[in-house]
């Protein structure tokens, strides 16, 4: 790894992040041949990358815009945690069969593995670290505290941003309900039953979200 | 992941033109099922062609019935009130698909292209004749519990994975497609196939061509409706099977019904047969046992999946008694 300058020395990557040090030298062949950053097509309405070449994408995250390149393969969950260093949304499974990378895009909640970056541009990214103001919590983290809403935490900030959204989109007014509208998040310490409490409890207060 | 290329078009016709340029290519929607499907390596599409700024998100009463753009958004339409309203099947059938957040991202046109999930199918390792055509069937002599046990070949038993998609079988509704050689309506019956000796098409939309939308013409099928769904956990899982009943009642008569199975074909499985007879009968008990035996005429069980033949024939009686019940 401490080759990576001599390998490639001009390469923006190298530059760009703090994070991704292993992921940057395995893929430093590919970028030895990259071409261009970004080929228009002939046509208005098309915007094409290739193989080893990076889009541009403008996103804005938890409040802050970006101008940022990326490959057309990476998600938006390993943009998040590899390039933005928002490593609170979580890798669980990465194919959409456990929540805990839930975020919201432009106020829905969606897995993160599944969506590609680039299909993300000019969308409005809200991830755990963006729930807070300052250092005060929101009201569904304070309640997860409250309630025992986690043991391991792991699947904590997926649970969280999807509870949030399940109270907004009006799918929390009884626990069996919350219970069919949080399913997508899959808990394995087994804190369901606080975890519902603590959703039912925020519901109640009509606490802002 | 396998790298691609990457395109964003903003009309129908681009897409078209793209695809038809690059036929190693794909569009994407969602993504929900392709982007699961490109990390397990089973598809590695040479370019995406991203068709989600299309302007296809529709969901319109018109005087056919009810249009629904193919990029419409499954939790939209799941919400809709007119959907609520005049199309409760559908919606009850949204929302006992996938989980919240996979729903915010599909959509209506990716719903129906979406593969099935047979093991067989996604574990590159083994053979499979939808995935390799011509190495095998891992399924028909392997764990074959999810599998079908309607219209399977000896080349196939994987079931389609769609909960809304047995819905708009039942309620009659029609594809629009746009190809390169215009535009054409495909019954959704019609869309998806059996597995026969190719398994490798999943349905009958021509090479080059995209959805643009569903229509599902105005029906009777207001009240008297239900979708059970049978599956290992209470939600967030495929179905073992599942039941669209749709009934229009005079009294206690069945003027007419609509049964579709999901979880037991290659496609949404209509009961047309059941259909024909619960016309005009009473509608007890007695006639939806009838029914159902009628319904499971010809299933076929291969080993593992057994337990879908008794479940099935129940789950249409269930199904069936619920939808009068007004559930």
């Amino acid at each position: 790894m401490s080759n990576e300058k001599t390998d490639c020395p001009n390469h923006e990557s190298l530059h760009d992040t703090r994070r991704g040090f292993l992921k940057k030298s395995t893929t430093l062949a590919a970028f030895a041949i990259t071409a261009p950053a970004v080929v228009k097509a002939g046509e208005n309405d098309e915007k094409i990358a290739g193989f080893f070449e990076k889009m541009p994408l403008q996103i804005e995250v938890n409040g802050t815009a970006h101008n940022l390149s990326v490959e057309p393969r990476v998600t938006l969950l390993d943009l998040l945690r590899e390039q933005l260093n928002l490593t609170g949304t979580k890798k669980g499974c990465d194919h959409g069969q456990c929540g805990a990378c839930t975020v919201h895009v432009d106020g829905r909640r969606i897995n993160s593995c599944l969506s590609l970056a680039v299909m993300n541009q000019g969308k409005k990214i809200t991830t755990i670290e963006g729930l807070a103001s300052g250092d005060k919590l929101h009201p569904m983290q304070e309640a997860f505290i409250r309630f025992d809403g986690f043991q391991c935490g792991y699947c904590t900030p997926g649970q969280i941003m999807s509870a949030v959204a399940c109270i907004k989109e009006g799918h929390a007014n009884s626990e069996d309900e919350i219970r069919e509208f949080m399913s997508g998040n899959i808990c394995r310490c087994g804190a369901y039953p606080n975890i519902v409490d603590a959703i039912t409890e925020v519901k109640k207060g009509g606490l802002p979200l | 992941m396998i790298n691609f290329e990457f395109t964003r078009v903003s009309s129908v016709k681009a897409a078209v033109d793209t695809l038809a340029k690059n036929p190693g290519g794909g569009f994407i929607a969602g993504g929900t099922n392709l982007v699961d499907l490109m990390k397990r390596g089973v598809m590695s599409p040479t370019r995406i062609i991203d068709i989600n700024t299309l302007p296809l998100k529709q969901v319109e009463e018109t005087k056919n019935g009810l249009t629904i753009g193919a990029l419409a958004i499954n939790s939209d339409v799941s919400e809709h009130e007119l959907v609520k309203k005049n199309y409760p099947l559908l919606a009850m059938a949204f929302k006992a698909g996938a989980s919240a957040q996979l729903r915010n991202m599909a959509t209506v046109g990716g719903n129906m292209m979406q593969r099935t999930r047979c093991t067989y199918f996604y574990d590159t390792a083994m053979p499979c004749n939808k995935r390799q055509p011509g190495s095998g069937c891992g399924a028909l002599q392997g764990y074959n519990r999810m599998h079908a046990i309607f219209g399977a070949s000896n080349k196939c038993i994987a079931v389609h994975p769609s909960d809304m998609c047995v819905a708009l079988a039942a309620l009659n509704a029609t594809v629009t497609v746009v190809g390169s050689k215009g535009q054409r309506n495909i019954l959704f019956t019609d869309f998806h196939r059996l597995p026969g000796e190719q398994p490798e098409k999943d349905n009958t939309l021509a090479k080059g061509e995209l959805i643009t939308g569903v229509t599902i013409p105005a029906n009777p099928f207001t009240k008297n409706v239900y979708y059970l769904k049978i599956r290992d956990r209470a939600s967030y899982a495929f179905a073992l099977i599942s039941v669209a009943a749709a009934l229009d009642m005079s009294g206690d008569t069945i003027k007419s019904a609509r049964l579709a199975m999901g979880g037991v074909s290659h496609k949404p499985w209509r009961l047309t047969e059941a259909e024909k007879f619960l016309a005009g009968k009473p509608a007890t008990n007695e006639s939806f046992l009838r029914a159902a035996e009628i319904g499971m005429k010809g299933a076929k069980g291969y080993g593992y999946n057994n337990f879908k033949l008794k479940m099935g024939a129940a789950g249409i009686v269930e199904g069936l008694t619920k939808a009068i019940q007004n559930v």
